[in-house]
């Protein structure tokens, strides 16, 4: 039983020894300013990478996530100054994201072209359609409702917080509790054998592509409300963000074996790495290199993890 | 033939070869020899130590006594490369080639050594696969891609690879598993040349009619012992059948007469499976018994209706069969059946989880409480049910695949090859099983390769020959030699 929380639990050891670095070396990090800022950056990050844990853990990979956050924000924005109302842009960026993922979903499950050329395909048809469309300008002149969440700070941070323990909670809770939830994982680590017990494997992975779609938009669309502008470019680097903190968070790239908490915690470790740094005093020039050193600390710990729990198992296997 | 055999010299000579593999004894105390021009075959049921003996020839397996002689040269510490250097080369069931490759290239990577900045010279390397392949009367062009050979064309490949320019041994590991009769008989042919040649064979094969009709000498192993070593000509099948099983067929299998009801599967035009009956599936590799199963499961959709139960149905895809009171396990469990990194739980679970759900949500306590009464009820040995299945040996591995189907209460249970890989304990237990499901009313579809299996379990058996039913038999009518005469398509003179 041990060894299948031993990757969350390295993981969490290493976010609770930055922690600790950071309560003693770095006074203010702690703060509720900092916290709040530090939130409000990674929060996409997270909504997204619930989605992209899903698709990982059906053996695929969407890295399209950061153009489908791009063409939703924008097409939100766009909606909002035609007159719609908050709530509507918010529902066109959902949409708009799940057709996003729905396309990529088809040709990947019906189609059969493996996931990473669809999506790479994807990534720059939608990145370079939305260049050519905007003309890389920015779409301001946003109505004043649109910002009416955004910019009373306070009481954003909190909603979003609160959403975003709903979706992590729900996440979590369909993958363990709901049959679809096996259905993800049966057809990430076996997809012959979930097939021969009547697991529909083509829906299964045009489902998952499509609610990474719809995540992606939502995340869009609560990143764009915080700014009067909405930038042309916005979720550049997006997806390597998400697949970082999904594998740092213990999810197997090969599909069939990872769970929400440890992406949780992925993200919350990436997320904060970067300002940790700049607070415990670390050159700028170096951030990256240490943020890298990092990751690749918790990766090895993962394997050295599982490494043991596999010895154990065979030995098991020996008596 | 027999006389000069004796004569020749000894090539390879084994003696007291004992091995084990975490305190099970695979190979008790076994001797061979092997004399230059030979052809030697080794028989024994699966799991007889066959495949082991071949592994410590080719030095893949170092035994954990006993001394391995090459031409009269006692060998201290064997390994695949010490072996290949002393002449001895092995060719497998499955042919391994790099199909992007053409056929020239393909014996370059087995036979050219040197660092990897070595030039080519292409031409040489066509003109050494050319020689090669002439060697052992083939015409093949050394241009062709491998994934254009047909099987029996990539076995030659394989051969001409192996033998290279100085193999005096040629160890061949069930090589005709994987082809058709003429392209079986094609590779005797070969077989039968390279013995001229001077070249000794050591020949592990299942067919007994090939081995007749091949071999110079037989050993027969079983349980890991050399039950006997006799000249192929002194012995006859039922002889050899009875050294290899070590008793008669049909008394170790726990059948029981289960009263038969009504027919449970009927597939128009060819057969029927009634409730409580064992209907066995009989053929030869590739003659369609799997294609059968697959197409009854919706894997491969045929359009076709079938009859459960007595309502005609058209079946389109597994979950339709399941609806349609069907199970299926699958031939080769690690790729089609269990889910290797999910616990014995949810593998159990899978395709009933509406029984183990409350309001749509997996009640987790009631999903281990199921798995819990299967694993003490099948006898799967595991620490828990919340181990990952792939930590469990191959017969409690099938064993939870087939628990998984239980849950479910098919109608029509298809068993694909139920005990292959599995070891002898295991193999009785699932036997057992078997025999239960069919007293509870099930009907059983089984098919196997293991004739004797076949003719132990069944209540009819169905043979099968080029994808199409050749002809049903009886319990009373089915013996080795009406099987395999159906199956061959001819009769064999059954003994």
């Amino acid at each position: 039983m041990m060894h299948r929380f031993s990757r969350e639990l390295t993981l969490a050891v290493t976010i609770l020894l930055l922690m600790l670095a950071l309560a003693v070396f770095a006074h203010g990090y702690f703060s509720a300013e900092n916290m709040a800022d530090l939130f409000l950056e990674n929060m996409p990050v997270m909504i997204v990478a619930l989605g992209m844990t899903l698709t990982i853990l059906t053996g695929q990979i969407d890295i399209s996530v950061g153009s489908i956050f791009a063409v939703s924000s924008v097409v939100a924005a766009v909606a909002a100054r035609a007159g719609f109302s908050l709530l509507t842009s918010a529902l066109v960026a959902c949409c708009v994201g799940a057709l996003c993922g729905a396309l990529n979903g088809v040709l990947v499950a019906y189609v059969r072209v493996p996931s990473i050329v669809v999506t790479l395909a994807t990534m720059v048809a939608l990145r370079d359609a939305l260049r050519w469309l905007t003309q890389g300008a920015w779409i301001g002149n946003l109505p004043d409702h649109f910002q009416w969440l955004g910019t009373s700070q306070r009481s954003f941070t909190l909603a979003t917080l609160l959403l975003l323990v709903v979706l992590i909670a729900a996440s979590a809770l369909g993958l363990h509790n709901l049959r679809v939830g096996r259905a993800v994982y049966a057809t990430g680590s076996n997809a012959a054998a979930a097939h021969r017990v009547g697991i529909d494997t083509s829906r299964v992975t045009l489902a998952v592509f499509t609610l990474t779609g719809i995540l992606t938009g939502l995340a869009a669309m609560l990143n764009a409300t915080r700014f009067n502008q909405v930038p042309s470019n916005s979720g550049l680097g997006l997806e390597m963000k998400v697949i970082a903190a999904v594998v740092v968070g213990g999810t197997a790239i090969t599909g069939g074996s990872g769970s929400i908490a440890g992406t949780v915690l992925g993200v919350i470790l990436l997320g904060s790495i970067g300002t940790a740094l700049t607070f415990l005093g670390v050159s700028a020039y170096w951030e990256k290199a240490f943020e890298g050193a990092i990751i690749l600390g918790a990766l090895s710990l993962n394997v050295l993890a599982s490494y043991r729990a596999r010895h154990r198992k065979e030995a098991l296997l020996a008596v | 033939m027999g006389t000069q055999i004796e004569d020749s010299k000894i090539v390879l000579s084994l003696a007291d070869i004992q091995k084990s593999f975490a305190g099970v004894r695979a190979l008790r105390g076994v001797s061979f020899e092997l004399r230059a021009g030979e052809v030697h075959a080794l028989i024994g049921e699966n799991g007889a130590g066959k495949s082991t003996l071949a592994k410590v020839i080719t030095g893949d397996l170092l035994p954990d006594s006993g001394t391995v002689e090459v031409f009269g040269n006692s060998i201290a510490e064997n390994s695949p490369i010490v072996s290949r250097q002393l002449g001895i080369a092995a060719i497998y069931q499955q042919p391994s080639l790099f199909p992007d490759l053409t056929v020239s290239e393909n014996i370059a990577l087995a036979l050219e050594t040197g660092g990897g900045l070595r030039r080519v010279y292409w031409k040489a390397r066509n003109q050494r696969a050319k020689a090669l392949l002439e060697r052992i009367g083939s015409k093949l062009d050394p241009w062709r891609l491998a994934r254009t050979l047909s099987m029996a064309e990539q076995q030659i490949v394989e051969i001409a690879k192996a033998l290279g320019t100085d193999a005096r041994i040629l160890l061949m590991d069930e090589p005709t598993a994987v082809l058709t009769e003429r392209e079986a008989e094609h590779l005797f042919g070969l077989v039968r040349r390279l013995r001229e040649d001077g070249v000794a064979i050591v020949y592990i094969s299942h067919r007994l009619e090939e081995i007749l009709a091949s071999a110079d000498r037989i050993t027969v192993l079983r349980d890991g012992e050399r039950i006997a070593c006799r000249s192929a000509s002194d012995v006859d099948r039922p002889e050899l059948i009875q050294l290899m099983v070590g008793r008669s067929i049909g008394s170790v299998f726990p059948k029981r007469t289960v009263p038969i009801g009504d027919v449970a599967l009927e597939v128009p035009g060819a057969f029927s499976v009634r409730r409580g009956e064992i209907f066995g599936l009989a053929g030869l590799v590739g003659s369609g018994r799997t294609e059968l199963a697959r197409t009854l499961f919706g894997l491969t959709p045929s359009g076709s209706t079938i009859e459960v139960n007595g309502r005609p149905v058209r079946i389109d895809s597994p979950a339709q069969a399941i609806r349609e009171g069907l199970g299926y396990l699958p031939e080769d469990r690690r790729l089609h059946g269990v889910v290797l990194e999910m616990t014995i739980a949810e593998n159990v679970s899978l395709a009933s989880l509406a029984t183990v759900s409350r309001h749509g949500l997996i009640d987790t306590t009631a999903e281990e409480s199921l798995a819990a009464r299967y694993v003490s009820d099948l006898r799967i040995k595991a620490p828990s049910v919340n181990v990952p299945v792939g930590t469990l040996s191959g017969g409690n591995q099938q064993k939870v695949a087939l628990a998984r189907w239980l849950v479910t209460t098919p109608r029509v249970m298809i068993l694909d090859e139920p005990t292959q890989g599995v070891d002898v304990g295991s193999k009785a237990e699932i036997h057992e099983l078997i025999v239960q499901l069919a007293e509870q009313g099930m009907a059983i579809l089984l098919i196997s390769s293991e004739l004797p299996e076949l003719l132990g379990m069944s209540d009819r058996i169905g043979v099968m020959r080029g994808g199409t039913l050749a002809g049903i038999l009886n319990r009373d009518e089915a013996t080795q030699e009406s099987i395999m005469s159906l199956a061959f398509g001819h009769s064999t003179g059954a003994a």
